[in-house]
């Protein structure tokens, strides 16, 4: 068995007093795609964060792709690898986000390319085919000259799924990437999203879209109060709950 | 209309002095005021609180106590103890007082930008520098050049304060030639300077603030 994309261990992180997750364990391998579900602070954006390290843990430790982002030795100290480690390891996953921040006084292309030509060193010519391409594919290429201001949130979402994947990712992180949006915008973010899961993209995907979480998941993970309290194939959780607080959820929900 | 032309050339004159202390003024406290900005919203507390510190005795004090101070005090203070002719000791006083204004109009319109543009930037692997140079300072340029404009346009009247080290500036010509002449035709004149050189300036930021209305935000 190939060792998995992230492989989270008992990651604990709280905010001052407060323990927002308590021993979250996940592993998730190359081309799943988990969807992370669960009532409103439980946890689920805070977990997505660690991995990336826009949030840092207090204890468990992190690995991607067989690297290790962080430790803890048996005597409770938990480590973190060194700057450049950290930025070279979290380079191989992207991130949407709920809001998209998109930059606004750039253009559509100008936020696609801006990573690409200032982090990587590639020069414009090198990547504007390749974002070219990429806009193409989640159906923007023609607004490639627009500001994002003149977008709509379906669109906005659009151009920061190809902003990260410009990057060329191994993962992509979701947190509630349709949340923002009005109902009948989320499909066409929602496809973009299952055109990658059909070309095995590794990706974890917060939502509260429990019909894509049903067809698009490989697995689904229900997060309540910190923990993880279940993680099965999507269709096994949907129709037969374990746990009553996925059940209580799931009832809520639909 | 002969008695104009007579007092125009001094006046003239006095606009140099004025346009020059502006200009290196100008150009030297606006990357100050940056960069005391960029250490005031830095992670290094003890910097931050320095500048912090600098800030508020730059606004606190008059500036022309300051540059009173700079002109007469300096060379009698240990270790620094050097004495500047008036024309630098004037621009030193203007570029550190106006600094100061600076770096809190940058540190208001950095601490404007919603935290997701650290993270968008952030999670595509931007270091905080790059992030700074690209996508921040950018916006942050955008946003501040209202309030800029008004600290400019300050910073051309406030120029007048230099005939405290007796230098002639605009506003001394045009005093020297009233008390000389008994009229207040010179004091007009400059006035209409003063007003041509401000209606310049807020040509060219309206022309900045166009140039980026290009996008919302
Ligand atoms: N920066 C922070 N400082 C303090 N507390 C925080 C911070 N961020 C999150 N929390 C708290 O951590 C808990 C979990 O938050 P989190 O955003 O991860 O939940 P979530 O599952 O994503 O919820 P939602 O569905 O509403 O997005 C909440 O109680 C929240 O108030
Ligand atoms: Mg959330």
């Amino acid at each position: 068995m190939a060792r998995p994309m992230i492989d989270a261990r008992g990651v604990h992180k709280r905010f001052a007093a407060v323990e927002v997750l308590r021993g979250v364990s996940l592993a998730v391998d190359q081309g799943e795609v988990v969807a992370v579900i669960g009532p409103s602070g439980s946890g689920k954006s805070t977990f997505l964060r660690c991995l990336n390290h826009l949030e840092t843990i207090s204890r468990g430790s992190i690995d991607i792709e067989g690297e290790t982002l962080v430790a803890t030795t048996a005597d409770g100290v938990c480590r973190y690898a060194p700057d450049a480690d950290i930025r070279r390891i979290c380079r191989r996953m992207g991130m949407v986000f709920q809001h998209f921040n998109l930059f606004p006084h750039l253009t559509v292309l100008q936020n696609v390319i801006e990573a690409p030509i200032t982090v990587k060193g590639l020069r414009r010519d090198e990547i504007v085919p390749r974002a070219e391409e990429l806009l193409r594919k989640v159906g923007l290429l023609d607004r490639q000259a627009s500001h994002p201001s003149r977008l709509s949130g379906g669109q906005k979402q659009r151009v920061a799924i190809a902003r990260a994947l410009a990057m060329e990712p191994d993962i992509m992180l979701f947190d509630e990437p349709t949340s923002a949006l009005d109902p009948e915008l989320t499909g066409e973010v929602l496809r973009t999203i299952r055109e990658l899961a059909e070309e095995h993209m590794t990706m974890l995907v917060v939502t509260h879209e429990m019909a894509f979480a049903r067809e698009v998941a490989s697995r689904v993970v229900f997060m309540d109060g910190g923990e993880i309290l279940e993680a099965r194939p999507a269709r096994e959780l949907f129709a037969a709950p374990e746990h009553p607080r996925t059940r209580a959820f799931l009832e809520n929900m639909l | 209309m002969d008695y104009l032309v007579r007092i125009i050339g001094p006046l003239l004159e006095g606009t140099g002095v004025t346009l020059q202390v502006f200009l290196i003024s100008f150009v030297l406290s606006v990357p100050l005021g940056l960069a005391l900005a960029l250490v005031r919203v830095s992670r290094f507390a003890f910097a931050s609180s320095l500048v912090n510190g600098y800030i508020w005795l730059m606004r606190g004090t008059p500036l022309m106590l300051q540059m009173l101070f700079i002109y007469f005090a300096l060379p009698f203070v240990p270790l620094i103890g050097v004495r500047l002719p008036d024309f630098p000791a004037a621009i030193v006083a203007f570029v550190l007082n106006y600094a100061a204004y600076f770096a809190e109009i940058f540190r208001a319109g950095i601490q404007s930008i919603d935290r997701g543009q650290y993270e968008g930037a952030r999670v595509l692997g931007l270091s905080y520098a790059q992030t700074m140079r690209r996508i921040i300072l950018p916006q942050v340029f955008k946003r501040i050049l209202p309030p800029l404009s008004n600290e400019t346009i300050t910073l051309v009247k406030d120029t007048s304060l230099i005939y405290v080290l007796a230098m002639n500036d605009l506003l001394r010509a045009a005093r020297g030639i009233v008390q000389r002449d008994f009229t207040t035709m010179p004091f007009v004149v400059a006035a209409a300077f003063y007003l041509l050189m401000t209606l310049v300036l807020t040509l060219a930021f309206q022309y900045l603030e166009r140039k980026h209305a290009v996008y919302d935000g």
